[in-house]
C-alpha cells in the first residue's frame, strides 16, 4: 500500500468519521437530558437525504405530511387541555413550513433553499417523536426507553419506505472543487463535511455555554431532579435536546448524501455507528465520543479496504469490548449496597 | 400460581388440543400455528432471560439462526438426518451463548442489550457472508422434520414440544435456581450476599435462552424448509422482544400470547394493510411496533397480566373471594414470638411439612471465641476516606452495636466485612480466616449473613420465595433438577427453614403476600428471615429497627436476644438509642471514618469523646 492510497482512505475514515461524530453527539445530548437512547436518530439520516431528493426531483415529501399529522394531534391534545398558545408552534409554524415546502417542490427552488426546507422538516420532527413516543413513559427505566427507540425505528423506516419507496438517491454535491495538498487531492465536499462539523460543535458549545438555554439543558443532564427543583422544565429540555439531535441528524443525512447513495433502511446503519461512537465515549463524554467516531470513521475506511465484507462486523464488534470495560469501571448504578 | 389440580387439567387440555390440531385445522391454518409455536419456545427463552433474570437481549434471534443454519446445511449438504440436527443445532447455538456470555455476562445494565445489538448486526452480516450458505439469499430444499411428514402433524409437534418446555420452564421457576434467576434481575449485590454466583447463574441462563432458541430453529428450519439471514437479524430478534413485552416480559404464559399475537396478527395485516393503504410496505411491522409503544405506555407489564388483572378486578365485582391472598388483616403488634400462628398455613407448606428433611447446618463455634475481627481497616474513595484505621471485634454470643452520626462510615464498614466492598488496606479475618478482598459470596459461604439499610428484597416474589433465597447456599439444586422435579425433597426443606424462620421474625400472616406490598418495617424483617436461612455464624444488621413501631422494635429485640444465647454473632448499625444501649453488650462509635470509642453501653453513654461528636461538646 503506498501513501496515497493511505492518505485517501485517512481523508475518507475522517470525513465519514467527521458525520459520526455529529450523530455521536446528538445521541449524548438526547441520552444525557432523557436517559433514552435515540436509535431512531439514524432513520431520520435517511428522512433528510429523501426529503432533500424528493424536493429536487419535483415531488412533494411524504415527510410534511407526517410533521402536519404529528403537529395536528400535538395542537389537539394541548387545546383539548386549554393551552391556547401551542397555536403557534403546532398550528402556524408548520402551516409555514408545509406552504413553503409546496411551493420550493412546485417552482423548483435552489438546492440551498430546498436543503434548509429539508433541515427544518426533520428537525422539527425529533421533539414530536419524544413527545408522542418517550414522554408519555415518565421516569421509566433506561431499556424500557431503549425497547421504545427499537419500536420507534421500525416505525420510522416503515414510513419511510411507504413515502419514498425503496429506491436509494444521491444529491447533487454542493461542490466539484478538489484540492491538492503536497501529493494528496482533497475533495471540496470533504473539506466541506469537516467544516460543518467543526461549525455544528462549536455553534453546540456556544449554546450550551453562553445561553439560558443551553445552561439549562446542562442542568437537566448532570441531575435530572435537582433541575426541576430549580425550575428547569424537564419536558421542554428533552424536547429540546430531541431537537437538537435530529437537527444533527438531518445535517448528517445532507452531508452523506452527496458522498453515499441513501436509501430508507440505510440511515439506521449509519445511526448505529454514530452510536458506537457515543458509547466508546462512555454515553458521557463528548471529546471521548469524538474521538471515537473518527477512529470508528478510520476503521470503517481501512476494513473497507482490506476486507470490505467484513467491514461491519469489524466496526459492530468493537463495542463489546468498550462495552466490557464499561461495566468493570462503572458498575451498575442501580445497584449499590 | 396455579394449584397442582389446575396444572394437571391445563396440561391434558393443553395436549389434547395439540393432538386435535391435525384434524381441525386446513393446511395454511396448520402452518400458522406451526410458525406461532415455533415463536412461542423461542419467546419461552426470552422471558427466562429478560423476564425472570432481568437481562435484555437485542440478539435472540442470532441463535435461532445458528441452530437453524446447522441443521439447515448438514441434512441438505452433509447427506445428515434432520434428527441429527438437533443435538448439532442446540450445540452450536448453546457452545455460541457459552463463549458470548464469558465476555458478556460481566456486561450490566443497560450495556448487555447494546452489546447484544452488535453481535446481532456482526451475525447477521456473518450468516450473509460465510462461504457455502447462499450469501444473503440463503437455500432452499431442506428436507422436512421426517419424511412424509403432514403439515398438520408437524403443528400437532411442536405444540408438544411447546407444551414440555413450558411445563420445564414452570418447574425452573418454582425452584431454589428460579429464585436465584429472580435475585440476579433485581440487585446483584444481594444475590452476592446470599452466595448466588451471579456471572455463573448468568451464563447458564443465557445459554439456557439459547437452547430455546436453537429448538426453536430447529424446527423452523425443517419447517419452513429453506433459510436466509433475514429471519435471524435484528429486526427479527426485536420482534422476539416485541412478543415478550406485548404478552408479559415476566410470564411464561405471555411468551406464548405474545408470538400468538404477533404472529397472527402479521399474517392478517399482511393482507389487510397494504390493500388499506394501496401500496406495499412492512406495514405489519409498523403497527407492531405503535402497538409495542403504546402496550409500554399503557400497560408496561404486558397483554397477559394486564387482562389478568381486568379479569380479578372483574371478579371482585361479582363478589368472588380474590384468587391471590394478599395482605390478610394483621394484629396491631406482630405475633409474639413462641405464639403460634393463627392462620393456616399455605398448601404448599403443608406437602413441604409432610416430607421435610432438614437442611444442613453448620456446626457454631464456641461462645464467646472470636469470629469477626477488623485490624486496620481502610477504604478510601478516591480522595475520600470513608473508614481509617477501624479495629473491631465481635465474639459468638455478643451483640456490638456501631453507632455514629451520619457519614461516619458504619455502612462502608458493613460492606468491607460482607464484601461488597474491597477494603484498601488493613485485614478481615472472619473465623480466624483473613477475607478481605474475598467477595461477598465466599464470605457468605463461610457463615457471615446480613441485611441492607436500603432494603433489597424481590417486592413480585412472595414473603416465602424471599426469605427462602437466604438458604441458597445449603441447598445444591441446578437447572436440570429443578426443571425435572428432582428437587422436591430439597425443595421442601428449604420452604420448611424459610417458613420456620418467617415465624421467627413474626411473619407467618403474609407467607404468600408479595414482599413488595409489606410495609418498610417489616420488609426488614423480611430480610432478617432471609439472613437466618442462611445459618450464620455472624449476623450484621443495617438499621433493622428502622420503620417499626415500639412494639415490633421490643419484639425485634427479644428475637436478636435470643439469637445471642443461642451462640450467634451479632453486628448492627442501628440510630434509635434506647434500642441500642438496651440491647447492644458493647457498642463501638465511629466518626468521620475512624472508630473513636469502643465499650459496654454504660461507658459508652459517658464518655466525652462521644458526647462531643453527638452533641458538639456542650456536655
Amino acid at each position: 500500500m503506498d501513501n496515497a492510497i493511505l492518505l485517501a482512505l485517512l481523508q475518507d475514515g475522517l470525513t465519514t468519521g467527521a458525520i459520526y461524530l455529529l450523530l455521536a453527539v446528538g445521541l449524548l445530548i438526547a441520552f444525557s437530558v432523557t436517559r433514552a437512547i435515540f436509535i431512531p436518530q439514524g432513520d431520520l439520516v435517511s428522512f433528510a437525504a429523501l426529503t432533500l431528493a424528493s424536493m429536487i426531483g419535483r415531488h412533494i415529501p411524504g415527510t410534511i405530511w407526517l410533521l402536519d399529522s404529528l403537529c395536528a394531534a400535538a395542537l389537539a391534545l394541548s387545546l383539548a387541555r386549554g393551552r391556547l398558545n401551542a397555536v403557534i408552534p403546532y398550528g402556524l409554524a408548520p402551516a409555514v413550513l408545509t406552504i413553503a415546502t409546496l411551493a420550493a417542490t412546485r417552482y423548483g427552488a435552489p438546492t440551498a433553499v430546498s436543503a434548509v426546507l429539508s433541515l427544518g422538516i426533520v428537525t422539527a420532527l425529533g421533539p414530536l417523536l419524544y413527545r408522542f413516543a418517550y414522554e408519555p413513559l415518565g421516569e421509566a427505566s433506561v431499556l424500557a426507553l431503549l425497547i421504545v427507540s427499537m419500536a420507534l425505528h421500525f416505525v420510522l423506516i416503515g414510513i419511510a419506505l411507504y413515502c419514498f419507496g425503496a429506491e436509494g438517491v444521491s444529491t447533487p454535491a454542493l461542490t466539484d472543487a478538489s484540492f491538492d495538498i503536497g501529493s494528496v487531492t482533497v475533495s471540496g465536499q470533504s473539506l466541506f463535511v469537516g467544516l460543518v462539523c467543526l461549525a455544528m460543535v462549536g455553534a453546540l458549545r456556544w449554546f450550551s455555554v453562553r445561553t439560558l438555554y443551553g445552561k439549562a439543558l446542562r442542568a437537566a443532564a448532570s441531575d435530572r431532579l435537582g433541575a426541576r427543583l430549580i425550575g428547569v422544565d424537564h419536558v421542554l429540555s428533552g424536547r429540546t435536546a430531541f431537537a437538537l439531535a435530529s437537527f444533527a441528524a438531518a445535517v448528517s443525512g445532507l452531508l452523506i448524501a452527496p458522498i453515499t447513495p441513501l436509501s430508507y433502511d440505510t440511515g439506521f446503519e449509519i445511526g448505529l455507528k454514530g452510536f458506537v461512537a457515543a458509547v466508546i465515549g462512555g454515553l458521557a463524554s463528548y471529546p471521548l465520543a469524538a474521538a471515537g467516531a473518527l477512529i470508528v470513521g478510520t476503521i470503517e475506511s481501512f476494513s473497507g479496504f482490506w476486507a470490505s465484507e467484513y467491514r461491519n462486523i469489524i466496526v459492530f464488534s468493537l463495542l463489546i469490548p468498550v462495552l466490557i470495560w464499561l461495566s468493570l469501571t462503572r458498575g451498575n448504578p442501580e445497584d449499590r449496597a | 400460581m396455579t394449584k397442582p389440580g389446575q396444572r394437571r387439567t391445563l396440561i391434558v387440555a393443553a395436549l389434547a388440543v395439540s393432538a386435535a390440531l391435525p384434524f381441525v385445522l386446513t393446511e395454511y391454518e396448520a402452518t400458522l400455528a406451526s410458525f406461532t409455536g415455533i415463536a412461542a419456545i423461542a419467546a419461552l427463552g426470552l422471558v427466562l432471560l429478560t423476564g425472570v433474570s432481568g437481562q435484555t437481549s437485542f440478539g435472540h434471534a442470532t441463535f435461532v439462526g445458528l441452530a437453524a443454519y446447522t441443521t439447515a446445511w448438514m441434512s441438505r449438504y452433509g447427506g445428515w438426518s434432520p434428527v441429527a440436527g438437533l443435538p448439532a443445532g442446540l450445540a452450536i447455538a448453546g457452545g455460541t451463548a457459552f463463549l458470548l456470555g464469558l465476555i458478556t455476562s460481566r456486561i450490566s445494565g443497560h450495556y448487555l442489550p447494546l452489546a447484544t445489538i452488535a453481535w446481532c448486526a456482526s451475525f447477521f452480516y456473518l450468516f450473509g457472508i460465510l462461504p457455502g450458505l447462499g450469501g444473503y439469499n440463503g437455500f432452499g430444499e431442506i428436507p422436512p422434520l421426517f419424511p412424509g411428514i403432514s403439515t398438520g402433524t408437524a403443528a400437532a409437534l411442536i405444540g408438544v414440544i411447546l407444551i414440555a418446555v413450558t411445563i420445564l420452564a414452570a418447574n425452573l421457576l418454582t425452584s431454589r435456581t428460579g429464585r436465584a434467576m429472580r435475585a440476579l434481575a433485581q440487585s446483584r449485590i444481594m444475590a452476592e450476599s446470599v452466595g448466588i454466583d451471579t456471572a455463573r447463574l448468568a451464563r447458564s441462563t443465557f445459554v439456557l435462552a439459547a437452547l430455546l432458541a436453537g429448538l426453536a430453529g430447529w424446527l423452523f428450519a425443517h419447517v419452513q424448509r429453506y433459510v436466509s439471514p433475514a429471519p435471524f437479524g435484528l429486526s427479527a430478534s426485536i420482534e422476539y422482544v416485541f412478543m415478550v413485552v406485548i404478552g408479559g416480559v415476566s410470564q411464561l404464559g405471555g411468551a406464548i400470547v405474545g408470538a400468538a399475537i404477533v404472529v397472527l396478527l402479521r399474517d392478517q395485516l399482511n393482507d389487510l394493510l397494504p390493500r388499506l393503504l394501496g401500496s406495499s410496505g412492512n406495514f405489519e411491522t409498523v403497527a407492531f411496533s405503535l402497538a409495542v409503544i403504546a402496550s409500554l405506555q399503557y400497560a408496561p407489564r404486558g397483554i397477559a397480566p394486564a387482562a389478568t388483572s381486568l379479569w380479578r378486578s372483574g371478579n371482585r365485582l361479582l363478589n368472588r373471594p380474590p384468587p391471590a391472598k394478599l395482605g390478610l388483616p394483621r394484629d396491631v403488634s406482630w405475633p409474639g414470638l413462641a405464639r403460634p400462628s393463627t392462620t393456616t398455613p399455605p398448601p404448599t407448606l403443608e406437602r413441604a411439612a409432610a416430607h421435610a428433611r432438614s437442611l444442613p447446618v453448620r456446626p457454631k463455634p464456641p461462645r464467646g471465641s472470636l469470629i469477626l475481627q477488623t485490624t486496620a481497616l481502610e477504604k478510601r474513595f478516591g480522595g475520600l476516606i470513608a473508614a481509617r484505621s477501624i479495629d473491631l471485634a465481635v465474639h459468638a454470643g455478643e451483640i456490638v452495636a456501631l453507632i455514629g452520626p451520619n457519614g461516619a462510615g458504619k455502612s462502608t464498614t458493613f460492606n468491607l466485612c460482607s464484601g461488597a466492598l474491597a477494603p484498601t488496606a488493613g485485614s478481615i479475618r472472619l473465623l480466624d480466616q483473613p477475607i478481605q478482598g474475598q467477595g461477598a459470596r465466599a464470605i457468605a459461604r463461610r457463615g457471615l449473613a446480613r441485611t441492607f439499610q436500603h432494603v433489597k428484597l424481590l417486592p413480585e416474589a412472595t414473603v416465602l420465595d424471599n426469605i427462602a433465597l437466604g438458604g441458597h447456599l445449603r441447598a445444591r439444586a441446578g437447572f436440570v433438577r429443578s426443571m425435572l422435579r428432582l428437587d422436591r425433597t430439597e425443595e421442601a426443606a428449604l420452604l420448611q427453614t424459610a417458613c420456620f424462620q418467617a415465624g421467627r421474625v413474626g411473619l407467618t400472616d403474609v407467607l404468600n403476600a408479595p414482599a413488595g406490598t409489606l410495609p418498610l418495617g417489616r420488609q426488614r424483617l423480611v430480610e432478617i428471615a432471609r439472613g437466618l436461612c442462611l445459618d450464620p455464624s455472624i449476623f450484621l444488621l443495617d438499621e433493622p429497627a428502622a420503620g417499626l413501631r415500639l412494639q415490633e422494635k421490643q419484639a425485634l429485640a427479644e428475637l436478636l436476644r435470643a439469637l445471642r444465647d443461642e451462640g450467634m454473632a451479632i453486628l448492627l448499625v442501628e440510630h434509635d438509642m434506647d434500642f441500642v444501649m438496651d440491647l447492644a453488650d458493647r457498642i463501638a462509635v465511629m466518626d468521620f471514618g475512624e472508630k473513636i470509642a469502643d465499650g459496654p453501653p454504660g461507658q459508652i453513654q459517658d464518655d466525652p469523646v462521644v458526647r462531643e461528636a453527638y452533641l458538639g461538646g456542650v456536655a
